[in-house]
C-alpha cells in the first residue's frame, strides 16, 4: 500500500515556546488517521504544516508526493481541508457554496450527490446564516469534498457537537471510508478516535506520546476508579475488575447494613489518559 | 479565464446580497446629495452651481465608500472569520481571487457613479459630463488607487470589530478634509494643507475639471500622477502586508 503523508521529525517553534517538538509518523492511503490531543498539543500546528499554511523549523514533510509548504495549486486540486473553526458567506446557500467551491477544481463531485452524502439535501436553498453549527460543520465537510479529493484533512470536526449531532457527523466521516479516502483527522475525544480511527497518535507537548491501534492504546488505560465515603473519609479503590470488586463491596454493605455514601464509578477522564501515557513514554 | 468569470460572478453575487453595503457604500452618498443639494444647490460653490459641485463631491464620497471603505471592510471581515484562509486550500489561485473581488468592487462603483449622476440630473438639472470617455477613465483611476489603498489597509486593521471605527475614522474627516461637500478654498491654512496631500483631493479636482471646465484627462497630469502615486503606494503596501489568515491572539 503506497504513502500518502510521511511526516519525519517536525519541529515548530512560536518565538519562545516550542509546539511541536519532532514527531514522525506516516499515513497509509486509504487510512483513517487520528491526532488525538488536549489542547495546545501541537494538534493543529501539525496539521496546519501538512496543509501547507505554516512554515516548518525542521524536519521534513511530504504529502501526497510533494512539500507542502512549496506545492501549487494543482496540489491543492488533491487535498480538502476542514479548518478547526467554520467559515463560510453567509449569504450563500447551501448548494451555492457547493457550486462555487465545486468551480474551484478541474474534477468536482456532482454537488447534488454531496448534499446527500452530508445530510443537506433539504437545506439547499437555505442561506448559510439560517443553519445549526452541526449543519454548518457537515457543509464545512461537503465544502472540503466537493473538489473529489484524495485526502481529508478533518481539524476537529465535531467540536461543540451535541451528542446526536456528533453520531450524525461520525456517521458522515465513516462513509467516506467507503470512498477510499485517505483521512487526517484530529480531536480530542478519545470515543471519537476509537470510532473513527484506523490508528491513533496521542500527542502532549508537541510529542508523541503513543501511537497505534485504538484498541491498543485503550488497553493503556488507567484502571477504573471507584469512590465512597466512609466513616468522615474517601476512600479511593483501582481496580481493573470494576465488576467485581464494586459487587463484593456493595455485598458487603448490604450484609452488614450500611451505606455507602456518595458512591461513584468513574472511568478515568480524557486527561488521566493522556498523563497516563506521557508518564509511560517519559519512563 | 473560466475561474475568474466564475469568481466574479459569486463575488459580485455576495456584493448584491450586502444589506451592509448597500446601505452604507451605495445609498448613503446618494441621500446626502439630495439633503445637501435641496439644502444649498442653488448657490454657488468654485464658480459652478452648488448641485453641480456636490455631484463631483458625491462621487468622491461613492469612490471611497466604495473601493475604499467597503472594500476593506468586507476584506478584514472575510479574513478574521477565517473565509481566506479557506479559500487558500482550494486550488483558486490567490491573484483570481484578488483582482475578481476588485473587478466587483470596480463595477458596483460604476454602477453607483452612473445612478449619482442620473440623480444629479433628475433632481438638480445637472447636465451630463460632457468628456464621457475621461470621465470614465477617471472613475476607473479613482477606483483603482482608492481600491489598493483599501486593501494596503486591511493589513493595519487586527479585528473585524474594530474594521468599520478605523475605516470610518480615515473616510469621513477626508471626505470634509477633501472638500467633497465644502469649497475648499475657505478652509484655514492648516486643513488646506492636509487636503493638499490626501488623494481624494486630486480624483476631487480631476472630475471637477473633466466635468465642468471641459478638460480631458491627460490635461490633469497632476491630479493623475497624484491619485495614481497613492495607488501605488497602496499596492506597494498591500503586497507586504495583507494576509490571507486570522490575526492570532
Amino acid at each position: 500500500m503506497s504513502t500518502a503523508v510521511t511526516v519525519s521529525e517536525l519541529r515548530k517553534s512560536y518565538g519562545e515556546v516550542e509546539a511541536v517538538r519532532g514527531i514522525s509518523f506516516e499515513i497509509a492511503s486509504g487510512e483513517i488517521f487520528g491526532l488525538l490531543g488536549p489542547n495546545g498539543a501541537g494538534k493543529t500546528t501539525t496539521v496546519e504544516i501538512l496543509e501547507g499554511y505554516r512554515e516548518r523549523d525542521a524536519g521534513s514533510v511530504t504529502v501526497l508526493g510533494a512539500d507542502p509548504a512549496r506545492a501549487g495549486d494543482s496540489w491543492r486540486e488533491q487535498i480538502g481541508v476542514v479548518l478547526q473553526s467554520s467559515a463560510m458567506y453567509q449569504t450563500l446557500s447551501v448548494a451555492e457554496s457547493l457550486a462555487l467551491f465545486a468551480g474551484y477544481y478541474e474534477r468536482p463531485r456532482d454537488v447534488d450527490e454531496v448534499m446527500q452524502l452530508i445530510g443537506l439535501d433539504e437545506k439547499r436553498d437555505a442561506h448559510v446564516r439560517t443553519l445549526s453549527g452541526g449543519q454548518r460543520r457537515r457543509l464545512d465537510l461537503g465544502l472540503a469534498l466537493v473538489g473529489d479529493p484524495d485526502l481529508l484533512f478533518l481539524d476537529e470536526p465535531t467540536t461543540g457537537f451535541d451528542p446526536q449531532a456528533r453520531r450524525r457527523a461520525w456517521e458522515s466521516i465513516s462513509s467516506l471510508r467507503s470512498l477510499g479516502k485517505t483521512i487526517l483527522l484530529t480531536t480530542h475525544y478519545l470515543d471519537e478516535a476509537e470510532r473513527l480511527c484506523d490508528r491513533v497518535a496521542v500527542l502532549r507537548d508537541g510529542r508523541i506520546a503513543a501511537i497505534g491501534r485504538p484498541g491498543e492504546l485503550t488497553g493503556a488505560l488507567p484502571p477504573t476508579e471507584i469512590r465512597y465515603w466512609q466513616n468522615g473519609r474517601e476512600v479511593v479503590l483501582r481496580t481493573d475488575e470494576p465488576t467485581r470488586v464494586l459487587n463484593e463491596l456493595t455485598q458487603t454493605a448490604l450484609a452488614e447494613g450500611h451505606e455507602l455514601e456518595a458512591l461513584e464509578v468513574r472511568r478515568p477522564s480524557l486527561e488521566e489518559v493522556y498523563l497516563s501515557l506521557t508518564d509511560e513514554a517519559s519512563e | 479565464m473560466r475561474l475568474f468569470r466564475h469568481e466574479l460572478r459569486y463575488a459580485l453575487l455576495l456584493y448584491s446580497r450586502s444589506r451592509e453595503l448597500a446601505f452604507f457604500t451605495f445609498l448613503l452618498p446618494m441621500i446626502l446629495f439630495l439633503l445637501l443639494g435641496f439644502a444649498y444647490g442653488d448657490e454657488e460653490i468654485q464658480g459652478v452651481k452648488g448641485s453641480d459641485y456636490l455631484l463631483t463631491g458625491t462621487l468622491g464620497y461613492g469612490v471611497v465608500a466604495t473601493a475604499f471603505a467597503g472594500l476593506a471592510i468586507v476584506l478584514v471581515i472575510r479574513r478574521e472569520e477565517g473565509i481566506l484562509k479557506r479559500l487558500r486550500s482550494t486550488p483558486l489561485p490567490a491573484p483570481t481571487y484578488l483582482v475578481a473581488v476588485l473587478t466587483a468592487t470596480m463595477v458596483a462603483f460604476l454602477i453607483q457613479a452612473v445612478c449619482i449622476v442620473a440623480v444629479g440630473m433628475a433632481a438638480f438639472g445637472a447636465s451630463f459630463p460632457s468628456h464621457l470617455v475621461s470621465f470614465v477613465l477617471a472613475l476607473i483611476l479613482g477606483a483603482a488607487s482608492f481600491a489598493a489603498l483599501g486593501v494596503g489597509l486591511t493589513g493595519l486593521i487586527r479585528q473585524a470589530e474594530g474594521a468599520s471605527a478605523v475605516v470610518n475614522a480615515i473616510y469621513f474627516p477626508m471626505l470634509f478634509i477633501s472638500g467633497a461637500f465644502f469649497e475648499r478654498d475657505t478652509f484655514p491654512a492648516f486643513l488646506q494643507a492636509v487636503a493638499a496631500v490626501l488623494p481624494l483631493t486630486y480624483f476631487i479636482d480631476l472630475v471637477f475639471g473633466v466635468v465642468y471646465e471641459g478638460d480631458q484627462i491627460w490635461d490633469r497630469v497632476g491630479d493623475v500622477a497624484v491619485l495614481a502615486a497613492w495607488g501605488l503606494a497602496g499596492a506597494l503596501f498591500a503586497a507586504r502586508r495583507f494576509r490571507w489568515t486570522p490575526s492570532e491572539g
